[in-house]
């Protein structure tokens, strides 16, 4: 059940209606996990063979990044819980910097793969590794635009101590797409 | 109905279910044809009567939307209609152009219509669905504009909710994507291409937001729910439908000469296709459970929740069916792709269409609900139309299995036309049910006599004159 923000009993921070959004969200992407690991099953040795040409040093950075820009938001729900908008949106603004600096990071690295004549035809991991990164490259994307809002909320003094649900929702959906590349870059770029 | 400009809308409801008759009578004489091939030959082969069947389908469907679209945008917007006198002249546009297009398919062959319509400078005729002539083709563009123009400043001046933003952008994206009409190559790979992105694009992605916006704004004044509970979901199913329609339409790329990663993207995200039917489900039982009055209109809370449940059925189910590439490569194109396509398109985009035009008639004739008598007869046409169109269903998949084992997936693969032999059971099947639908839509159509058909006639008149 979708419930207003003014109900306190709910169980799952922010608004109820992310919660249905991220559970879809989740059933997409561990489509996504199981297709490749069925692909990957028949073509073992192309799989194992590609996943080494990828460049670690990249995917570890930028699980970091993400992983603390994860960190930035929820020092954000921290502030605003104490009643600071400021440092709620300054938080915000640093988990958005980081957001920009994954997607400078990423078309870095694509603009490198492009280079080598890597594409989506080159083989089936080289498919897989470029649609998954792209399609959640693109959710990144999408996260951004909703911390975005919610930061130019948190300056404006929308939110409050009392008054936090909009901060939470956000941040919600942003450690979604941090989990997602977390297990995205265990599987594509580590285990074999 | 809040506001007389409102009353535009009445003559598109009208329209769209004479041609909806229309329709319905077309595809029981194809379907008579794949009894008696020569039935009406060479008077009206099957060809025309296929596209007469097809084509009136998407007129009487885009008649219905944009009915709805003039009944929703000003009340939403709360406001007049920028222009009711342009909306009307449109609706007689649209209405002439589509009724000449369908007598020249009757009575000019199709090669010399293609030949005295200019198809040579511009080549546009041919594909399903898309076989209008060029003047048509461009009519469709320009009424299209009209309505977007008319909606789009109706938006402007008033209020923006959601369901509005909804509505009015996803009519922008039907008509963005009616463009690819104008491009056919000659290389059959890129027209298909084309071909795809306004079917595909259309059923599964765009018309769904449309669907989502109808659904939307009736089950908010049914049940009174909070708009806001409702926008919520409306953003989810969008969301959902785009992530996983516009990838998609890799389902149709199979095998096709597209580069073969369409078999493992297209599998995938169609795979993911029925998620926002399921949430669209959900979705409208929800609503209903936390209503908070009881809408006298019975009838159109019926279509509103069984719209949700038979597009599951028909897109999210019978095209889950066909959807994954191992499967295509035996079914593509056989009747059990017609069976998805019919149980679709009336669970989704009829369905809708009837379920906005029950909403909105009886408003729109000066009630807020008709008499239990017309709801009884309304309902008992929803049922049969809805048990009947499940029967071609299952016969066009019964036909479709027959096709895939004798002549696909055989190791001694019988002829085209043998297999269509065996499957003949199933297409007197079909007939049959075709029939009861027929009878299914009389009886519906009988609800809007009951309170005198004299009566009805003259608010036609005065609407058509207003
Ligand atoms: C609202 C109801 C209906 C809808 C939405 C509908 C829709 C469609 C669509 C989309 C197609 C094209 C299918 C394709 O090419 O894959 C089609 C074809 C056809 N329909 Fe219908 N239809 C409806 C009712 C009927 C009825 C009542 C009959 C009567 C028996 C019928 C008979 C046919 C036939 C014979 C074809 C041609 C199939 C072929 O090309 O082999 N349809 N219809
Ligand atoms: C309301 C939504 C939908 C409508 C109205 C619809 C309608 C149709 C129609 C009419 C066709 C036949 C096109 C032709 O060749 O003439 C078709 C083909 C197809 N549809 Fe849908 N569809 C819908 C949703 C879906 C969904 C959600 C899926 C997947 C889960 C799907 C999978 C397919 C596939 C795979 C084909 C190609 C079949 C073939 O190659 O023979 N459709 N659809
Ligand atoms: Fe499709």
């Amino acid at each position: 059940m979708i419930e207003t923000s003014a109900d306190s009993a709910q169980p799952l921070p922010g608004d109820f209606a992310i919660w249905i959004f991220i559970f879809a969200e989740l059933v997409v992407f561990g489509v996504l996990f199981a297709a490749y690991a069925f692909a990957r099953s028949s073509h073992v040795d192309v799989f194992n063979a590609s996943q080494l040409t990828l460049n670690r040093a990249y995917g570890f950075a930028d699980t970091l990044i993400l992983v603390t820009s994860s960190y930035s938001v929820a020092r954000a729900t921290l502030s605003i819980k104490a009643g600071s908008s400021t440092a709620c949106g300054h938080w915000l603004a640093g988990a958005l910097g980081l957001g920009g600096l994954f997607l400078v990071l990423k078309s870095v690295e694509f603009h490198q793969d492009l280079a080598q004549g890597i594409t989506l035809s080159t083989n089936l991991f080289y498919m897989f590794y470029l649609a998954l990164t792209f399609f959640h490259f693109m959710h990144v994307v999408m996260g951004m635009a909703i911390l975005a809002v919610v930061d130019y909320k948190a300056y404006a003094g929308r939110y409050s101590a009392e008054n936090y649900t909009g901060v939470e929702t956000g941040g919600s959906y942003w450690h979604m797409v941090d989990l997602v590349w977390i297990i995205l870059f265990a599987l594509v770029y580590v285990i074999h | 109905m809040k506001y007389p400009s409102q009353q535009v809308a009445k003559p598109y409801f009208i329209a769209a279910l004479a041609l909806f008759v229309g329709q319905i009578v077309f595809g029981l004489i194809a379907g008579l044809q794949y009894l008696h091939g020569t039935f009406l030959f060479p008077e009206l082969p099957f060809d025309v009567a296929h596209m007469s069947h097809t084509n009136l389908l998407i007129v009487w469907l885009l008649m219905a939307f944009m009915g709805a679209a003039y009944f929703i945008v000003p009340e939403e917007a709360q406001t007049e209609l920028y222009s009711p006198r342009l909306a009307l002249v449109t609706f007689w546009v649209f209405l002439i152009a589509a009724a000449l297009t369908i007598v020249a398919y009757l009575f000019v062959p199709y090669a010399q219509l293609a030949a005295i319509t200019g198809n040579a400078a511009l080549p546009t005729m041919g594909r399903g669905y898309l076989e209008q002539p060029l003047p048509t083709k461009i009519g469709i563009v320009l009424v299209a504009l009209s309505l977007l123009f008319n909606v789009t400043m109706t938006l402007i001046k008033g209020r923006k909710t959601s369901i509005n933003l909804i509505l009015v952008g996803s009519l922008w994206g039907l008509a963005l994507l009616f463009l690819p009409a104008f491009y056919f190559p000659h290389d059959t790979v890129k027209a298909s291409f084309g071909w795809w992105w306004i079917v595909h694009g259309w059923v599964e992605g765009d018309w769904e937001l449309i669907l989502g916006a109808l659904l939307g704004f009736i089950l908010i004044k049914m049940t009174g729910v909070d708009r806001e509970i409702v926008e919520k979901w409306l953003y989810i199913i969008v969301a959902m439908t785009l992530i996983s329609g516009i990838i998609g339409i890799g389902h149709h790329y199979y095998y096709t000469g597209a580069p073969s990663y369409w078999i493992w993207l297209g599998s995938i995200f169609s795979a993911l296709e029925p998620i926002p039917f399921i949430l669209l489900i959900v979705f409208s039982f929800k609503m209903l459970m936390q209503r908070r009055r009881e809408h006298p209109n019975k009838a159109a809370m019926l279509w509103a929740l069984g719209t949700p449940v038979m597009a599951f059925l028909g897109a999210g189910l019978w095209g889950f069916m066909i959807t994954l590439a191992p499967a295509q490569y035996y079914i593509h194109g056989t009747n059990f792709t017609a069976a998805h396509g019919h149980l679709a398109f009336f669970g989704a985009y009829a369905m809708v269409s009837l379920a906005i035009i029950s909403y909105a008639m009886p408003l729109l004739r000066g009630r807020t609900a008709n008499s239990a008598a017309a709801q009884r007869w309304e309902m008992a046409g929803f049922w049969i139309m809805v048990f009947s169109m499940i029967g071609i269903t299952l016969a066009l998949t019964g036909a479709g299995i027959v096709t895939v084992f004798l002549q696909r997936a055989a190791d001694d693969p019988m002829g085209f036309m043998q297999a269509q032999d065996k499957a003949r059971v199933f297409f007197w099947v079909r007939e049959f049910a075709g029939v009861a639908f027929f009878i299914g839509l009389l009886v519906y159509l009988r609800s809007f006599f009951i309170a005198g058909e004299y009566e009805y006639a003259d608010e036609m008149k005065q609407a058509l004159a207003a």
